[in-house]
């Protein structure tokens, strides 16, 4: 192996949320094979997998260690039209997928809240969408995928071969070793529309009660709830729910049916000072938001702003200015779910701290995932800036969590503690055994996993 | 529809210009040492842009080979194809090279000599044919010497120099010789390097290679102003360049 492909570039490097920022040896392997020969080369003692860095905190950091970038092993394989399934290199983003089999008429089965994330990062973090009560989360609809193992072996993984493996890399947070490349499985669709009933719920119990009663109508659903509405509008939401619009049924206005439609995008190519986003700027722009929605249904809406409502402003994150933001996603269970998210809100009200609209879906049935994150019940996720005594407050928050049987999804923790984790994650002990096995060196280790307590420090 | 050969194929920059003629139609035929990368980087062509794409196995540096194989290549073509883009390249290391002869003989054969044996044997073939195109990239490095990479940069200036001739004698075929120079790229042969400056990306060196090619230009410098920042270099008179640190 040349000298070339083992060259890296030690650099600040930080997740979406831009906290933490921290200094990683960062390496861009052009070819597959390179991948194993950094791993052979001793010239880290540890690396983690990095895709499009769109994981909030540093779960895709590794404090003066290794990261690999996988944005150039990023290729498409093979695709079967019959069975819509597509093997590719897991560096290959989403927005690329969607990019050329759209126009053939299939669509992601899960996708997150943005197309920028990588194959293998869906896989990592075992992603879901706004339709997990229906479909569940990525790993749903993940055939097999190849693994390379920090011994240097090329293992395929899936619930029939290794499962064991299989179901610890599925939301494994890369730490179990180096997804090569995965087959997913696409659904077909007829068109890049969605029909969407949009409905204002007056407060939480409002917006739990529409989505209990009538979410088995929706393949897709989704409420944007006002963190800072206190008092009798705790939680005021405007659901936004859809369904894949049938070719027949789009008006003729609409030329080509799977074409995307121009896509506007705006770039904030500059960061806006921190103390923009405060209570007031914030809780003005969320009651406006409020107040703008009306309850109307069968809304024809383009996939992007259904799906990627964000992904137009590029660099969104500069918006919360240099110091950055954490977002904070939990999942409660059914069971004590309303109490918990009501306690949670008034937690979060009362503290002022700024949070745009945060995001609550329902979940469905959880899958066999280690530490994959959903479990049936609700999730909510909201930003706050990082400003001072951000990091007791969602200690605190941690706690009101732990004591209703949830837990917070790792794709977006920047700050939980190893103790609370390990309740949160009951299969916890499982994982670290078949860690152990296939990675006793610890070559594969982040920031994250060493906070988390899933490997020695 | 027409076709392009790509030697040297699994490159980040070749890979950007095989994406590019792809995007204008062209089918494809990629060529290379690696089986593997070649085999994903036709699929990935393929399903991207919906052209044919095939690919042959080919060592620059097996020098005796090139007859059978790229000759074969070549004729299995056929009529399709247009032309030929040559991106084989290897920094090497320098410093290593001083006391290896190994390694200096393969920073100048993979640069120089086994480019030159594959494009004699594409220019005869073209030659008969009175019609296409040889498009070659060679680099900044090759317009003057300098100590941190003078067998890289004399390698491509050797390179350079051997088109010149080319495109003189092929023009008499009606053959168009193309010679590409780009500045620092941004693949793994600048990554993790320090003090390089006005990195491009591939895809847009890509795209200034394609356009070269369909405009029918000499000499092309990528991106375009590193025209004028190796003016500027060549015009540094020797007795101070020899003193610099560069």
């Amino acid at each position: 192996m040349s000298l070339q492909g083992l060259s890296f570039v030690t650099r600040p490097l930080s997740g979406w949320g831009r906290y933490p920022v921290e200094r990683c040896h960062i390496f861009r392997p052009e070819k597959r094979a390179e991948v194993a020969a950094i791993l052979a080369s001793g010239a880290q003692r540890s690396y983690v997998s990095h895709g499009l860095g769109r994981s909030y905190g540093d779960a895709a950091l590794n404090h003066d260690g290794g990261v690999l970038w996988h944005t150039r092993l990023n290729r498409l394989l093979s695709f079967e039209a019959s069975s819509g399934v597509l093997e590719c290199e897991a560096g290959t983003s989403l927005a690329e997928i969607l990019q050329y089999f759209l126009p053939r008429g299939f669509f992601l089965t899960v996708t997150p809240g943005t197309k920028f994330v990588t194959v293998g990062g869906a896989i990592a973090a075992d992603v879901h969408g706004k339709n997990h009560h229906k479909d569940g989360t990525f790993g749903n609809f993940l055939l097999d995928f190849k693994l390379l193992t920090p011994a240097g072996e090329l293992m395929v993984c899936s619930p029939t071969s290794n499962p064991d493996i299989f179901w610890a890399t599925l939301g494994g947070m890369g730490l179990t070793g180096v997804v090569l490349s995965a087959r997913i499985r696409l659904r077909p669709v007829q068109s890049a529309y969605v029909w969407v009933d949009y409905q204002k719920a007056r407060d939480l119990e409002e917006a739990l009660r529409l989505m209990d009663e009538s979410d088995y109508r929706y393949q897709y659903s989704v409420a944007w709830i006002d963190c800072l509405a206190a008092g009798k509008s705790l939680g005021r939401a405007v659901l936004m729910r859809g369904n894949h619009a049938p070719a027949e049924q789009l008006p003729s206005r609409v030329r080509n049916p799977l074409a995307r439609p121009s896509q506007r995008s705006w770039n904030l190519a500059f960061d806006l000072p921190s103390r923009l986003l405060n209570s007031l700027t914030v809780g003005a722009f969320n009651a406006l938001y409020y107040a703008w929605h009306r309850n109307v249904a069968n809304q024809l809406v383009d996939f992007e702003r259904f799906f990627y409502p964000l992904d137009a402003i590029e660099n969104w994150n500069r918006l919360y200015g240099k110091r950055g933001f954490v977002q904070y996603q939990f999942a409660l269970p059914l069971e004590g779910g309303h109490a918990g998210l009501t306690a949670i809100l008034e937690r979060l009200a009362r503290s002022r701290r700024a949070s745009f609209l945060g995001v609550l879906k329902r979940f469905g049935e959880a899958n066999a995932g280690l530490l994959s994150f959903p479990l049936p019940g609700y999730t909510l996720a909201l930003d706050l800036p990082v400003t001072n005594g951000l990091v007791p407050f969602l200690h605190e928050l941690d706690r009101l969590v732990l004591s209703s049987g949830g837990r917070v999804y790792l794709a977006k923790d920047a700050v939980l503690n190893a103790e609370s984790f390990a309740s949160m994650y009951p299969k916890l002990e499982q994982f670290r055994e078949i860690k152990h096995r296939l990675d006793p060196q610890g070559l594969l280790s982040s920031s994250m996993a060493r906070r988390l307590g899933i490997v020695e420090k | 529809m027409p076709s392009v050969l790509i030697l040297g194929a699994t490159s980040a920059i070749a890979r950007a210009v095989a994406a590019e003629f792809a995007s204008h139609r062209y089918d494809l035929i990629l060529a290379g040492r690696d089986q593997e990368e070649l085999s994903a980087l036709a699929a990935d062509l393929n399903l991207r842009y919906g052209v044919r794409t095939k690919t042959h196995l080919l060592d620059v540096l097996d020098l005796e080979g090139h007859e059978a194989s790229l000759g074969t290549c070549l004729v299995e073509a056929g009529e399709a194809l247009e032309g030929v883009v040559l991106l084989v390249g290897y920094l090497g290391d320098e410093a290593a090279a001083r006391t290896d002869p190994r390694e200096a003989r393969r920073i100048l054969d993979t640069n120089f000599t086994g480019c030159v044996l594959a494009l004699n044997i594409i220019a005869n073939h073209f030659e008969q044919r009175h019609k296409g195109f040889i498009c070659a990239v060679s680099s900044v490095a090759g317009d003057r010497g300098r100590q941190s990479n003078y067998l890289y940069g004399s390698a491509k200036g050797a390179l350079s120099i051997y088109l010149q001739g080319l495109r003189n004698r092929l023009h008499h075929s009606q053959v168009r010789v193309v010679t590409i120079k780009p500045g620092f790229v941004d693949t793994r042969m600048t990554f993790g390097r320090p003090k390089l400056f006005l990195l491009a990306s591939p895809d847009r060196v890509a795209r200034g290679i394609y356009q070269a090619v369909v405009r029918g230009k000499n000499v092309v410098y990528l991106p375009w102003f590193w025209r004028y920042i190796m003016l500027l270099v060549r015009a540094i008179p020797e007795g101070i360049f020899k003193r610099l640190r560069t």
